[in-house]
């Protein structure tokens, strides 16, 4: 163990309900920023949003298609595997179960992709019946570049990770193929219920 | 830019007890451009774990991720690291 | 071409406090010994490690201020206003405490007397810390080498080390300050932020190939390099060290 420092402790935060926050992790005020590249800063006239790969026929949204999209607001507590959780943060977005209807696809795994290059692999199972969505709005305003405007993925079950930044698209895929930090280290699943953190926990 | 890159100075601790080198004199090469520029002079970004780009092309030249009893680096954008050889 | 390797597994050691001098109202130096400290090189750094009595841990870097002197380092410590660690540093640590540092860590912004000038040192705030280890080294060895440092600081009284600078300006080291938040009555230097054209006025010229070293937060840094280049600096003479919020 090593020596402990007089006097000096963990900043206060705010008191979570334990049974909301997951194993190993604190709960925060604060909405810290963390990010594996430079923010890139896609003109939303150059956005868009693309499914494709193990599809019947790709399909597209320019950014006035998406946002006129059936949307929902959500409220949720997320996990950073980075052992922060913040509770009650609120969003607006699309329904992954909306996109996905607009495809034909026997895929049983699909990879979230981003401007800058970052990726992250998801199994259906994790995406659909009300599981996920593509947020464009956080607390209220537009999602800011720095949290991963203009839109990114909201997976809350799993760590926040999962929830790509930037993101511009979702390929299917008939297998399971990690996506950047999957790749590097971190855990294929991501379930911080079971602490799925990094690979072979 | 991004303000809360750093560079890879921020890492020298990191990496010298990995290695049991001082790294950030070390030059290494990009595999995608190229470019050869010091350790110290790259770009560091935190985010889940760590990400080392190059200071050119943006490319990520290797990732760090590490827990209390394991660490992770994964190389796979660097050509090459030279490291100057004091032989005994 | 890659410097000397310095070779050697890092460990943590022990520090403990020797003395708290406060430098100005929101930085204080922090002395600490070191039992067995092999010396450092100026610009390099450390790493600390705080305990709390739960296990809790923070970790974060700290560029040596002092020049190297057998088993003392010192540490300038900016205290953030809802940081977790400089506080602590800042205002609970007393002469007696032993704290964890790992180092000294770093050969890339380094300076020593054989290497030469000329110099150009450009600090940004928390930013003179490692440049001013250098420019103690240099005094300390006598060397008269062609010095310019550019420092950057909200106003007057946020001038970290003020009174050490103004007594070693000279003997080939020159001090110019910019203030660029509020300036003293009848303040005749500059009064903004770093940009090219102060550059081109305080530092050496191009064709002198001078060692450049840029120290502190990210913005700052990105534009006086830019700016260097811009000037006609060969941007492998230019070093820089960022220094950043610890994000999450």
């Amino acid at each position: 163990m090593p020596p402990i420092s007089r006097g000096f402790h963990r900043r206060r935060q705010p008191d979570g309900d334990p049974s909301r926050v997951p194993p190993g992790q604190y709960v925060t005020g604060d909405f810290p920023v963390l990010s594996a590249g430079p923010t890139p800063h896609t003109p939303l006239e150059e956005w868009s949003f693309t499914i494709r790969g193990a599809v019947e026929a790709p399909v597209s949204w320019s950014w006035e298609e998406f946002v006129a999209l059936p949307s929902e607001t959500v409220t949720t507590d997320i996990h950073c595997v980075t052992k922060w959780s913040k509770l009650d943060t609120s969003w607006k977005g699309v329904s992954v179960d909306t996109l996905l209807e607009a495809v034909e696809s026997k895929a049983e795994y699909l990879t979230a992709w981003s401007d800058g290059g970052y990726s992250a692999n998801l199994a259906l199972d994790d995406v659909t019946d009300g599981r996920a969505w593509v947020a464009y709005e956080f607390g209220g305003l537009p999602l800011e570049p720095e949290h991963g405007g203009p839109a990114r993925m909201l997976i809350p079950h799993l760590y926040f990770w999962k929830s790509a930044k930037w993101v511009r698209g979702l390929a299917l895929t008939l297998d399971d193929e990690p996506g950047f930090w999957e790749t590097y280290g971190y855990h294929n699943h991501g379930d911080p219920w079971l602490e799925q953190r990094y690979q072979g926990d | 830019m991004d303000k809360l890159m750093l560079d890879g100075n921020a890492v020298a601790g990191l990496l010298q007890e990995v290695f049991a080198a001082e790294m950030t004199s070390a030059i290494g090469s990009c595999a995608t451009c190229g470019a050869t520029e010091p350790v110290g002079a790259i770009h560091v970004y935190r985010g889940a774990g760590i990400v080392l780009r190059c200071p050119h092309c943006d490319n990520t030249l290797a990732a760090i991720v590490r827990d209390e009893r394991r660490v992770w680096i994964t190389f796979q954008g660097i050509r090459a690291l030279e490291l100057a050889w004091e032989r005994a | 071409m890659a410097r000397a390797a310095i070779s050697g597994r890092l460990t943590w050691q022990l520090a403990e406090v020797v003395d708290v001098l406060t430098e100005t109202p929101r930085v204080k130096t922090i002395a600490f010994d070191v039992a067995d400290w092999a010396g450092h090189r100026a610009g390099q750094h450390v790493d600390v490690r705080l305990t709390a009595d739960d296990g809790y841990q923070a970790e974060r870097s700290y560029s040596i201020a002092s020049a190297p002197n057998g088993t003392r380092l010192d540490l300038t410590v900016v205290r953030i206003a809802d940081g977790e660690v400089s506080p602590y540093l800042a205002d609970e640590l007393k002469p007696g405490d032993r704290i964890e540092l790992r180092g000294p860590v770093g050969g890339y912004f380094v300076w020593e007397p054989p290497q030469g000038g000329p110099l150009l040192l450009v600090a940004g705030g928390s930013g003179i810390a490692p440049l001013m280890a250098m420019i103690r080294l240099r005094a300390a060895a006598g060397s008269a080498v062609d010095t310019r440092l550019l420092f950057s600081s909200h106003g007057w009284d946020d001038i970290i080390y003020r009174d050490e600078l103004e007594r070693l300006n000279g003997n080939g080291l020159t001090v110019v300050h910019t203030l660029t938040s509020s300036q003293p009555p009848g303040w005749t230097g500059y009064a903004r932020l770093v940009d090219a054209e102060m550059l081109a006025e305080v530092g050496p010229s191009p064709a002198e190939r001078p060692r450049v070293y840029v120290c502190g937060p990210t913005p700052f840094v990105e534009a006086v390099a830019e700016a260097l280049v811009h000037l006609g600096h060969a941007p492998q003479g230019i070093r820089t060290e960022r220094f950043g919020p610890t994000g999450g």
